[in-house]
C-alpha cells in the first residue's frame, strides 16, 4: 500500500541546492533525499527510553519504590 | 541514557482492558509448567530485561542466533531463549494460546503460540556450548528437555513468587530511573556468581574511576551444584557495600537470570541484558560465564571482535587477571604489572576454599577479612 503524503514548503534556493547535491547519488529526487534525512534525524532523536514509557504516577511509585529500599 | 537493545524497552505486562480480557481466558487454556530456566526467562522478557524479545524465540530467531549469533532481523543475540514442550502435556497447536504455570501450578501468564518447532539439541549444544560433553551443566539441561520447542510472544498476569532478595530486586525500568535520579549517565555493571574478592573489587573500582556509576549485579537464578549460595554472596556484597564502597556512586541489586554456562556466548548475552537495565558499560573478566575447561581464559573478550561496536552499544571493558603485588604495593594485573608471579598474591579457588574450610583466614591483600569471616562461617557449617 502506498503511503499518503503531504506538502511541505521549503525555500526554492535550497530545493535547488538539494538537486545539485544529489546528483549521481542514487537519490531519484529532492523529495526522496529530503524523507531520508528527516528520518534519519528523527531516528537518532528517539525519545528517553527511561522516560518513553512512564506516566507520572508509574514515576512516582517507582521512585518511592526506590526510596522505601533506600537506593534513594 | 543508552537505549535498550532494539531501541525499545518492551513491556509484556498488559493492563486494562486487554488484562482482564486474558484472566478471564487463561483458566479455560491448555497449560505448560515453566521449569526454572523458563520461569525466570519468562519474568525478564515480560519486564524488558531481555529487549527486543516479546516472547519465547520461533525457528527462525533461534536458528539465527545459534548459526549467525543474531535475531533473524540482525540484531547480535547470542543465546537461544526457549519453551521447551513438555512431555505427557496437552497437546498445543500453532495459533492456540497456552497459559503459563509457576511451580505451584498457579497460573502467571498467556502465551500466544505462533511456532512449534523439532530442534537438535546436541547442535545446539555444540554451536552455544561449544561442547556436548554431559559433564557440562549446560549440556545436563538440554538432556531435561525435550526437543521439541515452542515460539510466541507471552504477557505475565502474575510475578512469580519470591522469597529471596526482594529488597534488591530492580526492573530494567527501575535501575533505569534509579541512574537518572542519581544523576548517572554512563553506568558500569558488574556481573558475578561468586563472592567479590580484591581482585573483582579492583575491576570494579578501576572501571567506576571511568564512569559515573557502578551497578554490581550479581546473578541469582538458578546455578549449579558447588556454586556458593546465593543468600552467602549476596551477605558479602553487602557488607563489602557497607564498608568499602561509596554509597553515591555504586548501587546493589540482583540479576535474576539462569546461568547458562555458556562462556563466550554468555558474555555477549549478559551485557545486552545490562543495556536493557540502563548500563553503558559491562565489565568482561577471566573465563566470563565459563565452567571447566570448556573456554580459553579470554575467549569472552575475543567474541565481541564479532560484532561492531554501535550495534551492541554497551561498551565492554576488558579486564586481565588481576591481584596483589607485594612488590608493588597495590592491586595490579598483568597489564600494569612487571614483576613475576612469585610477588604476587593469588590463592586457586580450591585453595582457598580448603583454607576457608579449615578456618584459615586468606590474606586480606586476597579477601576482605569481613568476607572472609562470612565465608569461613559457611564452609565450616558444612553446607555447601
Amino acid at each position: 500500500m502506498k503511503e499518503s503524503r503531504v506538502t511541505i514548503k521549503i525555500p526554492r534556493p535550497l530545493y535547488n541546492r538539494i538537486g545539485t547535491v544529489i546528483e549521481g547519488s542514487g537519490f531519484s529526487s529532492p523529495t526522496d533525499f529530503i524523507v531520508f534525512v528527516l528520518r534519519d534525524i528523527l531516528g537518532g532523536a528517539a525519545p528517553d527510553p527511561a522516560q518513553e514509557t512512564f506516566s507520572a504516577e508509574e514515576l512516582n511509585g517507582i521512585r518511592q519504590k526506590l526510596k522505601n529500599l533506600g537506593y534513594l | 541514557m543508552i537505549k535498550a537493545h532494539g531501541g525499545r524497552l518492551v513491556n509484556r505486562i498488559p493492563e486494562g482492558k486487554e488484562r482482564e480480557t486474558l484472566e478471564a481466558l487463561a483458566p479455560s487454556l491448555p497449560t505448560i509448567r515453566l521449569n526454572e530456566r523458563e520461569l525466570s526467562d519468562f519474568e525478564m522478557i515480560a519486564v524488558g530485561a531481555m529487549s527486543p524479545l516479546e516472547g519465547f524465540m520461533n525457528r527462525e530467531d533461534y536458528l539465527s542466533v545459534l548459526d549467525l549469533k543474531r535475531l533473524a532481523k540482525g540484531l547480535p543475540w547470542t543465546i537461544p531463549v526457549v519453551l521447551s514442550w513438555k512431555e505427557g502435556g496437552a497437546e498445543i497447536g500453532e495459533g492456540e494460546k497456552v497459559a503459563l504455570l509457576g511451580p505451584d501450578d498457579e497460573i502467571l501468564g498467556v502465551m500466544e503460540i505462533e511456532e512449534k518447532y523439532s530442534v537438535d539439541k546436541s547442535q545446539e549444544a555444540s554451536k552455544v556450548l561449544l561442547t556436548t560433553d554431559d559433564a557440562h551443566p549446560g549440556v545436563r539441561y538440554l538432556d531435561t528437555i525435550t526437543d521439541s520447542y515452542l515460539g510466541g510472544p507471552i504477557h505475565m498476569l502474575k510475578r512469580p513468587g519470591h522469597h529471596r532478595f526482594e529488597n534488591f530486586r530492580l526492573d530494567p525500568r527501575e535501575t533505569r530511573v534509579l541512574f537518572k535520579a542519581k544523576g548517572w549517565d554512563t553506568v558500569v555493571a558488574f556481573q558475578t556468581r561468586n563472592p567479590i574478592h580484591r581482585a573483582h573489587e579492583y575491576l570494579q573500582k578501576c572501571a567506576l574511576e571511568t564512569v559515573d556509576g557502578l551497578l554490581v549485579h550479581p546473578l541469582v537464578g538458578e546455578t549449579q551444584k558447588g556454586d556458593i549460595p546465593a543468600e552467602i554472596r549476596m551477605d558479602c556484597y553487602k557488607v563489602l557495600f557497607d564498608n568499602y564502597y561509596p554509597s553515591t556512586r555504586t548501587a546493589l541489586s540482583i540479576f535474576p537470570a539462569a546461568m547458562r554456562y555458556a562462556g563466550p556466548r554468555e558474555a555477549v548475552f549478559h551485557a545486552l541484558l545490562r543495556k536493557n537495565y540502563g548500563c553503558s558499560h559491562f565489565i568482561v573478566g577471566r573465563d566470563h560465564a565459563g565452567v571447566g575447561n570448556y573456554y580459553g581464559t579470554y575467549d569472552a573478550h575475543y567474541i565481541f571482535r564479532e560484532f561492531d561496536r554501535y550495534e551492541i552499544d554497551i561498551t565492554p571493558m576488558f579486564f586481565d587477571h588481576s591481584f596483589f603485588c607485594k612488590k608493588c604495593g597495590n592491586m595490579a594485573s598483568q597489564k600494569t604489572c612487571p614483576h613475576g608471579s612469585e610477588d604476587h598474591v593469588f590463592l586457586s579457588g580450591t585453595k582457598v576454599r580448603a583454607m576457608l574450610a579449615e578456618g584459615t583466614k586468606p590474606p586480606a591483600e586476597f579477601t576482605r577479612p569481613e568476607v572472609a569471616d562470612l565465608l569461613m562461617k559457611f564452609y565450616q557449617s558444612g553446607k555447601e
